[in-house]
């Protein structure tokens, strides 16, 4: 079953720059629009949905709140949301941020950041980091928000 | 007649209409039937002022003389990523001072310049930032411009096809 699952999940990565699924999850420490240390190290034991986005992006504006709600029913279950705006300053990003009510951290992101995730030049993006560190998916353009909630309980599952 | 069969011939009479307009749009200069620059989007550029990325990378490569100014009209971070070797540049298509900038980078060039702009940052229906930076050219006169049409996004329908491409500021 749990074969059945990673092959599942590959399947359903995209097919653009599949090279990260399978391995580590690059690592990175940023500091949130917050002021919250986010360290993906120590996110090692949860699963992790990393998030590319932008303000521009209408896309993501639609999959953001449905990330809010994730974090709120799966979080006690080990999910960790961090979404990365890829927007070229932070201005515009706090008001929507605080218009969409997201309750997870965001950090800004950069072209090194992008480069260490294979290179983020489409929006959105989005890695499903299972429990282990390793990257199971990556997910691009508007996302099916249903099959990413059952790779997520999938990956919830594996210990 | 059934009430799906009155939408259907609704839908078709009204694509009819469209092609038909976009044949008898001027050819003569860059066309755009779009609203203001703000809500102007990348599926209001006409057919014919679209070229396909495989062209785009031949005429580069061609080293002919009708090599045109490539103009990158999205975010800076995705530029600084990658983007087309020899392009400029020119700020968001989707913010004002993205306008400006553009306006900035062709304001001593003739009119007749060709020119090519590309996002590539979202799929084509959805970006933000084509519509308003060729309706900004058309705007102020250019009549020798065409949008790269990026189906996906950049990394897709450039990158990952194994094209040129450049990093860096």
């Amino acid at each position: 079953m749990v074969a059945a699952g990673c092959l599942f999940l590959a399947l359903c990565a995209g097919a653009a720059q599949p090279s990260l699924v399978h391995k580590p999850a690059p690592i990175f420490v940023r500091t949130s629009l917050s002021g919250q240390r986010i360290d993906l190290a120590a996110c090692r034991g949860k699963v992790v949905l990393l998030n590319f986005w932008a303000t521009w992006c209408g896309p993501c504006q639609v999959e953001l709140p449905r990330f809010s709600e994730w974090q709120k029913q799966y979080g006690p279950k080990g999910l960790q949301v961090i979404a990365v705006s890829m927007d070229d300053d932070s201005t515009g990003v706090r008001p929507v941020v605080r218009k969409l009510n997201l309750d997870f951290p965001v950090v800004m992101g950069d072209e090194r950041l992008g480069k260490l995730y294979g290179g983020v030049l489409g929006l959105p993006v989005t890695f499903l980091i299972s429990r282990d560190g390793k990257v199971a998916a990556r997910i691009e353009g508007g996302a099916d928000l249903q099959a990413m909630e059952r790779q997520i309980q999938q990956l919830l599952a594996l210990h | 007649m059934t009430r799906c069969s009155f939408y259907v011939r609704v839908c078709l009479v009204g694509a009819l209409a469209v092609l038909l307009f976009l044949g008898a749009a001027p050819q003569s200069r860059a066309q755009f039937f779009g609203g203001e620059a703000s809500s102007a989007s990348a599926t209001s550029i006409p057919q014919a002022q679209l070229i396909q990325p495989d062209a785009l990378r031949h005429l580069l490569q061609s080293g002919g003389t009708q090599k045109p100014l490539v103009l990158q009209v999205g975010s800076h971070m995705m530029y600084s990523q990658a983007h087309i070797p020899g392009s400029v540049y020119a700020g968001p298509g989707a913010e004002s001072n993205g306008l400006q900038l553009l306006a900035s980078k062709v304001s001593s060039l003739p009119k007749n310049k060709f020119i090519v702009i590309y996002c590539g940052c979202c799929p084509w229906s959805h970006c933000p930032n084509m519509g308003p930076a060729y309706k900004k050219l058309h705007d102020l006169g250019f009549t020798n411009v065409k949008a790269l049409y990026i189906a996906n996004n950049f990394g897709d329908d450039w990158v990952a096809k194994g094209y040129p491409v450049d990093s860096g500021n």
